[in-house]
């Protein structure tokens, strides 16, 4: 010991410690995983820039619709193709008149919708088969990964096409296939979590001491696996989200008049290079709010795997 | 290890009657009855329902449709090209989609490799930072918006590479549809390559090797790379099946005429016949790429046989 803490003060192996030398002292503040991770985090200029734009981009999701006097859908063919700036329309109004800087708000806030409804799939139905599969193991588990194999199996489009001709095509469909296969991923990974977790001395502490299975559930065994599930719960957010512009841009998305990113992007394809400003906003937004969600997820997981 | 793969197979099995079955529900909850002509009588309808083996039980015909899917009859198609076998059709289409998609898995996934490998020997560098931004970029940023951007910038802007698919000049007319359709795949190869790799660097039979003194050339090349290259090889597969939802878009953005745009145009034009039977080529195409690179996992890495069979 003595001598190992010398070499790092002098480089001389082989001599006698002092009594009055000082040995290096290794302390700072002590922090919790939590402060660990926010402090992680805030030091990647990037991710915090992209937090910001997100903000951004969500406050003009909700207040959009406020500032401007137009109606999203209604169509107004006297003031159509529009460039942005004119006749009070900022990005301008596509080939009905409707004006697109509205339009654009609207269908962001589908977008922040259907990511929002994923988050709460992923924890509340992912987390919990996770948790369940991987705590009490045994038949349960085996019943459990055997569902799971099987649905992953199926492809999500294909799913959601057959969903979409039963239902109508819009939001419902899209949430529908998310809440059958959406969730699989996650429920893998808490899995996987819980099982390397469940071995560990601390929870066997647990159950000597007769805690009962909820409560170590809830209060051992999910805040250790929170770092993986924080992480795959962010990469879900930008997964749902392409979900739902990839199935407006193929024509399944919310029905017409309502606006969806991935609609507007459709539409105003054929016309990108007469007016380009019908395909260039809702490509900009669309392309912030993915990457802004894709570089928060890695930022996150550096963090978490930092701390 | 056979007890491994018929442990696949089986599973690969039940998935694909489960889809079966769904598209028999499906079939069954389509609006609408195939005999709806005012003019018949109640004892005509009966017939025809006894003709086409509709009055049996729902198993009984269950397993004729299974029948007729196993001799490769999906009906005809009712609204696209009208009484066209949905087989013919897809036999007519699929050609176009599979040349894109493997030429789309191969380039994206030999750049993102390289790029992964560029990366994390350059580890903490710009070249580093470069090659992140850039995959970073490829996750984000949607097929459909990079077949925008791509057909901007060399269709209209340069006048290098048509915007529209044409049969006459089928070489040119796919480069662009490629390389949209390769980002994902290629950003996907990059992210994954560049942070097993960088593990690799750091375990302990790299440090040996090191250590006995092997040039760096050659730990490289034939430790690290190889090692990097067996898992990259075992992520390709689900980038493949993205592929197939990539494909419905790229083919759509530059108007190729695939099973990707097939696939559309039935959906939004409701020819049942065509789009059960594209699904069910699609989930076989899934299962038998899922299987098949399952199978060969757990050929090159042994621990996932012991892990989950």
């Amino acid at each position: 010991m003595i001598k190992n803490m010398q070499s790092t003060t002098n480089n001389n192996d082989f001599s006698l410690a002092h009594r009055e030398q000082k040995v290096d002292h290794y302390s700072g503040e002590s922090l919790s995983f939590i402060q660990l991770v926010f402090r992680n985090f805030a030091r990647n200029k990037v991710a915090l820039v992209s937090v910001l734009v997100i903000i951004l981009i969500a406050l003009t999701a909700f207040l959009g619709p406020q500032l401007s006097h137009f109606n999203p859908n209604t169509p107004d063919p006297q003031n159509s193709n529009l460039t942005p700036g004119q006749n009070g329309h900022w990005f301008g109004t596509d080939n009905l008149g409707r004006d697109i800087f509205t339009r654009v708000a609207a269908g962001t806030g589908i977008s922040l919708e259907v990511a929002f409804v994923a988050m709460i799939i992923d924890l509340i139905i992912g987390t919990t088969y996770g948790l369940i599969s991987g705590y009490f193991g045994g038949k349960v588990d085996i019943i459990m990964q055997r569902v799971t194999e099987v649905l992953s199996t199926i492809p999500m489009i294909i799913i959601v096409t057959l969903l979409v001709l039963v239902m109508k095509p819009g939001l419902m469909s899209i949430i529908t296939a998310m809440m059958l296969v959406g969730w699989i991923n996650m429920s893998r990974i808490v899995r996987a979590q819980v099982l390397k977790i469940k071995n560990e001395e601390y929870i066997l502490a647990a159950k000597t001491m007769g805690m009962p299975n909820s409560k170590i559930i809830f209060s051992e065994v999910l805040p250790n696996a929170m770092g993986q599930i924080v992480t795959t719960f962010m990469f879900s957010i930008p997964n749902a989200i392409f979900l739902e512009a990839f199935l407006a841009f193929i024509g399944l998305g919310v029905p017409a008049p309502l606006s969806s990113l991935g609609t507007m992007i459709n539409d105003g394809y054929t016309q990108a290079i007469v007016f380009p400003h019908m395909v260039i906003f809702p490509v900009l937004f669309l392309a912030l709010i993915m990457l802004g969600f894709n570089i928060i997820a890695d930022a996150i997981r550096d963090a978490i795997e930092e701390s | 290890m056979k007890k491994y793969i018929l442990k696949r197979i089986l599973i690969a099995i039940a998935t694909l009657f489960l889809i079966t079955f769904i598209l028999f529900l499906m079939e069954k909850a389509m609006p609408g009855s195939p005999f709806n002509d005012e003019k018949m009588t109640h004892e005509q309808v009966q017939a025809l329902y006894a003709k086409y083996g509709l009055d049996k039980p729902v198993l009984v015909q269950f397993w004729n449709y299974i029948k007729n899917m196993m001799m490769g009859d999906f009906g005809v198609s009712y609204s696209l090209q009208v009484n066209t076998p949905v087989t013919q059709i897809i036999a007519q289409h699929f050609p176009v989609s599979l040349t894109i998609g493997l030429l789309a898995t191969v380039v994206g996934a030999i750049c993102g490799f390289v790029m992964g490998i560029v990366a994390a020997l350059k580890h903490n560098t710009m070249i580093d930072s470069l090659m992140t931004g850039i995959s970073v970029l490829g996750v984000s940023l949607p097929n459909f918006v990079v077949a925008l951007i791509l057909s901007i910038i060399f269709s209209f802007q340069l006048y290098l590479l048509p915007a529209v698919y044409s049969a006459d000049r089928p070489f040119i007319s796919i480069i662009l549809p490629i390389i949209a359709l390769s980002t994902f795949t290629m950003a996907s190869a990059e992210r994954y390559a560049r942070s097993e790799m960088i593990e690799i660097m750091h375990s302990d039979y790299i440090r040996l090797a090191d250590s006995k003194g092997i040039s760096r050339r050659q730990l490289v090349l034939k430790h690290v790379v190889r090692n990097t290259l067996i898992s990259v090889i075992t992520v390709l597969a689900p980038l493949m099946i993205d592929l197939i939802a990539g494909s419905m878009v790229v083919e759509k953005a530059f108007a190729i005429p695939g099973l990707g745009t097939t696939y559309i145009s039935a959906i939004q034009a409701n020819d049942y016949n065509v789009v059960l039977g594209i699904t069910f080529f699609y989930a076989i195409l899934f299962i038998g790429i899922m299987l098949f690179v399952d199978i060969l996992y757990g050929i090159i890495d042994p621990r996932v046989r012991l892990d989950k069979g």
